[in-house]
């Protein structure tokens, strides 16, 4: 297994597969819903000009989220 | 077979809903609201075939868990309405995600049709779909369409009406799909459908097994249901409770997770069946994300975004000027037409002061109002509205609003002379609700064009060599209140965690004339249609106010008399040829109808309230004059420019000729610099015009609010007003 990180510390570029999701209520509702559950790859598009959000790809769409939000958020770096 | 078949269309944002819907129906639509929510409710009738389809438009959503009100509108729809047929729509591009929500229709047990679009798209990238593995393996109607070009749209109509027809001759039960959801939960379900069969739990409206799933997903809508139903519900929620505790002893997790993750095993587990298949040559750097390399970079991307604004405010207020001054003036040439027709009178005054200046304010909105709803239109259907939310998140997200609020700021008058009418609608652009209502309630306090004149009189008088600088320091002001203002409130009366920004950034797409145009119109019509009867009405009582009681008789003919004096002895003059007399006598005759008129004014309901409340608003330094103004203001801000004209016998004061009034109030030594400030303060921040407060009732879908803006910013301005003046007063400033 890779190196397991936090979704927050990825870089643009980045491809990486979801370990594990700690968020719970709405917000974890709504991150399922979007296609963000363990298994699934991501690769980071890009970050805001503030840095935060973070845009990533996931089954063959565009979404953003927080930092705050990816912070729930586990992963296996794929490609570094 | 009398009743009309209904059809509902289902499917994620984006995935082109709208474009289908129109493509199915024709311009012929009908907009309405759902009851109590501003989530719109469209309708239309199916076109190109023979049976009557009603065809209903499901707001756009991801899933049909709880976590917005679009999707429990879609849920509560499907559940009440039992539609004949039911059209998921899906893009093609993004297959897997967007079967989460088919996935979820089937669990339910609609009877589905799916409908693949964008499939060009999705060929370009490189996917290959096929349609009818798909239908074999869920057992049901897939058509494939490429929606904005038209095709398939046909197929998808004949197929549709077939299946609906079928139904509604032979009902059947709705058949529900069953997932497995391994043997940690399967069990909890399979005992619990039991226990709701029994009770008889929702059994009418949703299958007992889905509402089991619900249960485990905590969906607090269904859970409200089970408490209200009685014993059933305490029960369940102790059964899905211990379901958890299971979970999240042995696998370290939520039901609700497993849920999800074993909906979209499914869902792989089907594409990975000859689906979907990938032709990875293609896979390269999508057109999109190199746009989004630009739009979205480091320093482009906010310099892109600062010039998208500022043209839209352009092109608005810029475009949308030249027929908004036509509508005016053809208002005013309708006034003055009636004003030389009918005989002096409450007739005459209520009619063209009443009703054609009321509809007069509503009908001069519409080109603004038609033109920002084709811009947002444009930049929400490019993708570009996502990346404005997108950039903006960090900035405005320490106030407790959205990326998103940027736009009605702007519009409001963020750039001075907007105006918060179409301000107010561009919120619309906001789904998360907490922070649209801090948007919706924080935006009168933007500089907008009817404050304009007032401030550009104000400053002109007590800061001749300071204008500019000045408007822009009270541009900046509203800025900052409403920011501060938006933070308090999202801290107290809408206080509430943020909500969650996860969200599309779709892909960048040429959105379609005619989509545009349709969407336009009906944001537009119901504008006219629901705003306008409010407005009128409310201008109406306003004119009355500012009209009765009227003089009291004596009074009345004391005026009268002076002015049968003046008149005589001009007629006199006149046939003297004396010119100088006649010019003398003209101007008394003029000052004569402009005292009375003040008169008149201060004896109306509007200037007893003016009167009334002076004991309170001397704190701010406000008089009696100013306070009527201030009460005129409320049908429209520009309308103090006149009032006050009025209340000082000048006459009517065109908002482009101040220049009596300005002399009035450098020369009057009651109206020191002090009190220009405490008033430009006060103008800036009090109660909305009404115009905007119909808006804000309608987009917030409660009068409540729409009341609290008027009381809750009244009392913040006069605060605010009185604490510049007081202290000032302290500091010697008042001289």
């Amino acid at each position: 297994m890779n190196a397991q990180v936090n979704l927050r510390t990825l870089r643009k570029g980045q491809k990486a597969v979801i370990v594990s999701i700690a968020a719970q209520g709405e917000l974890g509702r709504r991150i399922r819903d979007m296609g963000l559950v363990p298994g699934a790859e991501i690769a980071i598009v890009g970050r805001a000009p503030l840095r935060d959000p973070v845009a990533l790809r996931v089954k063959d769409f565009t979404l953003s989220l927080r930092n705050n939000e990816a912070d729930f958020i586990e992963v296996a770096i794929l490609e570094p | 077979m009398q009743r009309p078949l209904t059809v509902a269309l289902a499917g994620n944002p984006n995935a082109g809903k709208s474009t289908l819907f129109n493509a199915l129906t024709g311009a012929r639509q009908h907009v309405g609201n759902y009851p109590g929510i501003t989530v719109d409710k469209k309708e239309g009738r199916l076109q190109g075939v023979e049976a009557d389809v009603r065809v209903v438009d499901l707001p756009g959503a991801y899933s049909l868990t709880a976590y917005s009100q679009e999707e429990l509108v879609a849920r509560d729809m499907l559940a009440l309405e039992r539609p004949d047929a039911v059209v998921d729509v899906l893009n093609a591009g993004a297959l897997e995600r967007n079967l989460y929500l088919g996935v979820q229709l089937l669990e339910l047990g609609v009877p589905l049709i799916l409908a693949l679009n964008m499939m060009d798209e999705a060929k370009k990238h490189g996917l290959r779909i096929d349609g009818a593995k798909l239908g074999k393996l869920l057992g049901l109607p897939v058509v494939e369409l490429i929606a904005k070009k038209g095709v398939g749209v046909a197929e998808l109509a004949k197929i549709v009406t077939d299946r609906a027809a079928m139904r509604a001759q032979h009902p059947e039960p709705w058949r529900p799909l069953v997932i497995s959801y391994g043997p940690d939960l399967d069990d909890a379900i399979a005992s619990m459908t039991t226990a709701i069969e029994a009770a008889g739990f929702l059994t009418d409206r949703y299958p007992a097994r889905w509402v089991a799933i619900k249960y485990l997903e905590n969906d607090p809508p269904v859970m409200e249901e089970g408490r209200r139903a009685g014993a059933i519900g305490p029960s369940l929620e102790a059964m899905a409770a211990k379901a958890a505790a299971h979970c999240n002893d042995t696998l370290n997790t939520y039901p609700e997770a497993i849920i999800a993750d074993y909906r979209y095993g499914f869902i792989s587990s089907i594409l990975k069946n000859g689906v979907l298949s990938r032709d990875d040559r293609l896979e390269r750097v999508e057109f999109s994300d190199k746009i989004d390399r630009v739009l979205t970079h480091k320093f482009l991307g906010p310099v892109a975004m600062l010039g998208v604004l500022y043209l839209v405010y352009k092109i608005t207020f810029g475009l949308g000027r030249v027929p908004m001054n036509w509508m005016q003036d053809g208002f005013s040439l309708l006034g003055e037409t009636a004003t030389s027709l009918l005989p002096e009178g409450l007739l005459r005054s209520l009619l063209v002061s009443g009703v054609i200046d009321g509809a007069g304010g509503v009908l001069s909105f519409v080109p603004l109002i038609l033109i920002i709803f084709m811009l947002i239109a444009f930049l929400e259907d490019s993708g570009y509205m996502a990346r404005i939310a997108y950039m903006l998140d960090r900035v405005f997200r320490i106030f407790g609003l959205h990326g998103c609020s940027v736009m009605p700021f702007i519009i409001s008058g963020g750039i001075a002379g907007g105006c918060a009418v179409p301000g107010v609608m561009a919120s619309r652009t906001l789904r998360s609700p907490k922070e649209k209502l801090a948007t919706l309630l924080t935006v009168p306090f933007m500089t907008c064009g009817a404050k304009l004149p007032v401030f550009i009189l104000l400053t002109g008088v007590f800061f001749p060599r300071f204008q500019a600088l000045v408007l822009f320091a009270i541009t900046l002001s509203g800025w900052a209140a409403a920011l501060c203002v938006a933070w308090f409130l999202r801290k107290t009366m809408i206080a509430g965690p943020s909500t969650p920004f996860v969200m599309e950034l779709p892909p960048y797409r040429l959105p379609t004339w005619k989509g545009l145009c349709i969407h336009t119109w009906e944001r537009t019509w119901q504008y006219i249609r629901k705003a306008g009867s409010v407005i009128l009405a409310i201008s109406v009582l306003l004119w009355a106010a500012m009209t009765f009681p009227g003089l009291p008789g004596e009074e009345a003919a004391r005026y009268e008399a002076a002015r049968t004096e003046i008149s005589a002895a001009l007629d006199n003059a006149k046939t003297n040829g004396d010119e100088q007399a006649v010019q003398k006598l003209t101007e008394d005759l003029g000052s004569a109808d402009n005292e009375r008129a003040a008169a008149a004014l201060r004896h109306s309901i509007a200037g007893r309230a003016g009167i009334a409340v002076e004991s309170v608003s001397r704190y701010a330094g406000f008089d009696w004059r100013t306070n009527i103004a201030l009460i005129g203001g409320f049908a429209a801000k520009e309308v103090i420019v006149s009032t006050l004209g009025t209340a000082y016998s000048l006459g009517k004061v065109e908002s482009g000729e101040t220049t009596p009034l300005a002399e009035q109030l450098a020369g009057d030594p009651a109206w020191t610099m002090l009190k220009g400030v405490s008033l430009i303060v006060f103008i800036l921040l009090y109660a909305p015009c009404f115009i905007t407060v119909v808006a804000i009732a309608r987009e917030t879908g409660s009068w409540r609010w729409a009341l609290f803006s008027t009381a809750f910013n009244t009392g913040l301005a006069f605060a605010l007003a009185a604490g510049v003046y007081q202290i000032g007063t302290l500091m010697g400033l008042g001289h």
